[in-house]
């Protein structure tokens, strides 16, 4: 007996609806290849470049278990990357679920979210922003971790010598993105 | 809890893992309990009891049993309301459901709610949340029904 996919499309409406869900995810398609994007009510929750199945197990530590595949949960997001991947949109309006995240990384992400689309900053930099000049290392460690990328720029943070260091993406993203927004 | 249970409880998986490792059974079981029509409505309405109840489970232990039983319950609401003269609904186990099984004598005679209270409580250990999320009522309700069917029970075992 296999469930139709009308009748499984229906459930996961229903769910969303009912605001059973803690984290609805889906799918996303982009130039980048395929991208897993979460949201909660809150706000977007998460975009991964891998969307093997332990990702869900990930998203169930951001905000619960209810972790269901629902495209509706994620169309804000979808449509505001399909804008920024075809180079019409420059900032993001979307709101961000930040939470379970310590301190220190809350802040050093916002000041991520300032640096303008097209350019570039260093780690050193982000680190002198958030008031901790000799914390650059540990801002590269925030950078690995971010739960968000893309609209949480880290594609745009390089080193001090101006090389790319590392994405989670892979080096070849991160060198398409900087091309996308035309900072190299 | 304590801290050594929940280490070595097992972990409760993502909904979207539990959905898809059962949904096809689930349909199944519905559409011989209701017919192809009927069953989709109650897979909706089981998936959707297990989703209210699942940020509230414990651990990862029987969900099988927990989402099969679940939708047996909804069969039976869906029965009772297009059915007002109320046929007599096969509410018993499947072969594979072991705990049913072993307590199906002890409870026979236990109305549908009260015997899902009491196999689910003492077959399962599952709580008295998980339990409400099966029968679609409060985890009082729960409580209260599997103390009924246990005084029943006694009752009958002492006359």
């Amino acid at each position: 007996m296999t469930v139709s996919p009308d009748l499984d499309r229906r459930f996961r409406e229903a769910a969303a609806a009912l605001g059973l869900v803690d984290i609805g995810f889906d799918l996303v398609d982009t130039p980048i290849g395929e991208l897993l994007v979460a949201a909660s009510d809150r706000g977007l929750a998460a975009i991964s470049f891998e969307t093997d199945p332990d990702r869900l197990d990930r998203l169930a530590r951001i905000a619960g278990p209810r972790v269901l595949r629902s495209p509706r949960s994620v169309d804000n997001a979808r449509r505001e990357l399909e804008e920024y991947f075809e180079g019409r949109r420059h900032t993001f309006d979307l709101t961000l679920d930040l939470r379970a995240l310590p301190q220190f990384t809350v802040s050093v992400l916002e000041q991520l979210a300032r640096v303008p689309y097209g350019e570039t900053t260093t780690y050193g930099e982000l680190a002198r922003r958030v008031g901790h000049p000799q914390a650059a290392r540990a801002v590269g460690t925030v950078m690995h971790h971010n739960r968000i990328p893309i609209v949480l720029p880290c594609h745009r943070v390089v080193g001090s010598t101006g090389s790319l260091t590392g994405y989670a993406g892979g080096l070849d993203v991160k060198q398409r993105l900087l091309e996308l927004e035309g900072a190299r | 809890m304590r801290l050594t249970e929940m280490m070595e409880a097992v972990a409760i998986p993502p909904f979207e893992r539990f959905y898809e490792e059962h949904r096809n059974e689930v349909l199944g079981l519905l559409r011989r309990r209701l017919g192809a029509n009927r069953a989709e409505d109650a897979f909706q309405e089981t998936f959707l009891r297990a989703l209210r109840a699942y940020g509230r489970l414990e651990h990862g232990e029987h969900l099988r049993a927990w989402v099969l039983t679940i939708a047996h319950n909804v069969a039976l609401d869906t029965f009772r309301r297009t059915r007002p003269t109320s046929e007599l609904v096969e509410t018993g186990a499947d072969d594979d459901m072991p705990a049913y099984a072993e307590l199906a004598e002890l409870t026979d005679g236990l109305g549908p709610k009260e015997r899902a209270a009491v196999v689910l409580r003492y077959g399962y250990d599952l709580s008295y949340d998980q339990i409400a999320a099966v029968l679609g009522s409060s985890p009082d309700a729960a409580r209260q029904a599997a103390s009924t069917g246990v005084r029943r029970i006694r009752r009958r075992m002492t006359t």
